[in-house]
């Protein structure tokens, strides 16, 4: 018995039914699957936006002619920008509600730029599912909290353009901007 | 499959016979819609919504490959071409408004064919396979008419764009980037009109696959009825060809009517003033509804507005309104009674037509705008329309007592006689 186990032992070690032609059908099925595979990364990354798109990446915007508690679109990477000066009242208000009950807790401060407060720059993309808010235009419905308000599925949005009710998940999404000057400001 | 009774294909022109030998194309068509399918006699009008769904496609094929042959995919003249269309072409007009109406028109008759599998329960053993395959091909034509929806061009083509593939970008970590890959940029653009258009003149020939296999599937176990008994003989049968075929035909031309008024004295009854308006990405339409074949779904989708645990209000809709039609899929093993046919079942019955309401009310408020008292009327209809499938109908099936069932199809259409039982079908 022991002899046998000895001798039985090392062959499986060694040879363990093994062919010379398992080794070459894993081997070409991995180099044909990963070969396969990696054809797909054209095939889908053909979709992603293409350079003619993401060329479009800032924008310069004049904001001399928007008077204090008016708002006007703008155009960033073919999505519309809402640029608002707000109010002292609007400010006011932002600053007065309790951070911690909203939806997607920020301050207006951590929302605009420092010592640029009045200036609420923000896409004009719901994020719900992606309508054009109202609430920029003459006479538009701005929401039960002064803000934007999306008429597509009912998000309000407070004057600082944070979420406060309706199925909206986030605040309206403040691109990266920077002003070149007190009257224009860079987008993107 | 097919019962041993079935009529034999006997090609008698020698130029059938050879070609026979060589290839039974013609007895492949004889044996799955011709002499050779025997057919339960019994079989009600809503069992010919089937066939009118094919002659749906075939229609929205065909004006579809005529309207392609004018149409540019290109966002700057996609607009202008379909006004082309509607203008210039020669019976352009005709064929936009065939296949717009013709597209409505196939819901309906989808609807039907759905509903009409709910009540007799045409999922259930051995038909499992031929329902998954319709859920399939009910998804397939969502996502058709979707992308169709959006080759105008115009102003609810492009939100409806917009507003779509948001639904992808609520999934967490990959939704944005996801939603950027399916629209091949930050926003609807000629990108997307290309490529909607592309996959739109795809999808109909994936759907003609798809359907062959769910006529095959079908095939095997044979039609069901509306008693729920199967076959037991041959006098429980006729032929597909004639009877069938004649049946079949006088609805087509039946739907042929209707489709001709609404296409001809109504074209735009159902579309929206708003898509006559050129896309504009600035400006997002007032009202913005999807077409009314999508609004039971789209009032599930807009019934979440606050978080659910950890789950976002969006995620949670977004999940909701693919999972409303996603639980079709589990519906054979959902509704466990052996009895077939709502005809014989008393308390299912009840609840088939209160989720006819639920499913009533919901296509109401889909298509309303998102205002009280819309949200909390959906609230409770898509909590119903959960309910049905996930609660009542196992529960039902549990403790239900069935009415008693006719012995066989011959006994239900002539009665327990015993002369009528002998007789022959033909």
């Amino acid at each position: 018995m022991a002899e046998e186990a000895v001798t039985d032992a090392p062959e499986l070690a060694a040879g363990d039914g093994v062919r010379r032609r398992d080794f070459i059908n894993i081997a070409a099925v991995s180099v044909a699957g990963v070969g396969g595979l990696s054809t797909l990364v054209p095939l889908i990354s053909q979709m992603s936006p293409s350079a003619d798109v993401l060329a479009q990446s800032s924008t310069e915007v004049d904001i001399s002619a928007i008077e204090t508690g008016q708002a006007i679109k703008a155009v960033f990477r073919s999505q519309p920008v809402f640029i608002r000066n707000l109010t002292p009242a609007e400010i006011t208000e932002a600053n007065e509600v309790a951070v911690a009950s909203l939806r997607d807790p920020q301050t207006l401060a951590e929302r605009t730029l420092k010592s640029k407060e009045n200036w609420l720059i923000t896409m004009a993309v719901c994020t719900h599912l992606g309508c054009v808010p109202l609430g920029a235009g003459e006479g538009e419905s701005r929401g039960e909290f002064g803000g934007y308000f999306c008429p597509c599925h009912g998000s309000h949005y407070d004057t600082a353009a944070r979420i406060r009710k309706g199925p909206a998940p986030l605040n309206l999404e403040v691109p990266d901007y920077e002003f070149v000057s007190d009257t224009v400001v860079k987008i993107g | 499959m097919s019962f041993p009774w079935a009529n034999e294909y006997k090609p008698s022109h020698p130029f059938m016979q050879w070609m026979d030998d060589r290839l039974p194309l013609p007895r492949l068509v004889y044996n799955s819609v011709g002499a050779g399918y025997p057919v339960p006699r019994n079989l009600n009008y809503w069992w010919n919504f089937g066939f009118m769904a094919l002659v749906c496609l075939i229609i929205q094929i065909v004006t579809g490959i005529i309207l392609a042959m004018h149409f540019a995919a290109n966002d700057t003249v996609a607009f202008d071409s379909v006004e082309h269309i509607m203008r210039d072409v020669n019976w352009g007009w005709l064929m936009r408004y065939v296949h717009a109406n013709g597209a409505a028109a196939f819901f309906v008759v989808v609807y039907v064919h759905i509903f009409r599998g709910f009540y007799y329960g045409s999922y259930k053993a051995p038909r499992e396979m031929v329902w998954l395959l319709g859920v399939v091909l009910f998804l397939l034509m969502m996502a058709t008419a979707f992308m169709g929806y959006v080759l105008p061009w115009g102003q609810m083509s492009f939100w409806a764009a917009k507003v779509i593939t948001g639904l992808f970008s609520a999934i967490p970590m990959v939704g944005e980037p996801l939603q950027q890959w399916l629209l091949g940029g930050f926003a609807p653009g000629n990108a997307t009109l290309n490529r909607f258009f592309s996959l739109h003149y795809l999808l109909p020939f994936v759907i003609v696959g798809v359907v062959v296999l769910h006529i095959w599937a079908l095939h095997i176990p044979g039609s069901s009825n509306p008693t729920g008994v199967p076959v037991k003989s041959e006098s429980d049968t006729v032929p597909f060809f004639p009877y069938f075929i004649a049946k079949d035909g006088w609805t087509v031309g039946a739907f042929l009517f209707f489709l001709a008024a609404v296409t001809f004295y109504a074209p735009n009854m159902l579309g929206h003033p708003d898509n006559y308006i050129p896309a504009n990405p600035m400006s997002t339409p007032a009202h913005i509804v999807p077409d009314w074949y999508f609004w039971p779904f789209y009032a599930i989708l807009r019934a979440f507005t606050t978080d659910f645990f950890f789950i976002p209000a969006k995620l949670m809709g977004v999940l909701a309104m693919f999972g409303s039609i996603l639980i079709w899929f589990l519906l054979p093993w959902l509704d466990k009674s052996p009895v077939r046919s709502a005809s014989y079942r008393p308390l299912y019955r009840k609840f088939f037509y209160v989720l006819l309401v639920a499913m009533a009310v919901l296509f109401y408020c889909g298509g309303a705008p998102a205002e009280e008292p819309y949200v909390v009327i959906s609230q409770i209809a898509a909590a119903y329309y959960f309910a049905h499938f996930l609660i009542i109908l196992p529960i039902v099936s549990a403790i239900e007592r069935p009415d008693p069932l006719p012995y066989s199809i011959t006994e239900a259409v002539l009665g327990e006689d015993e002369s009528a039982a002998l007789s022959p079908a033909e």
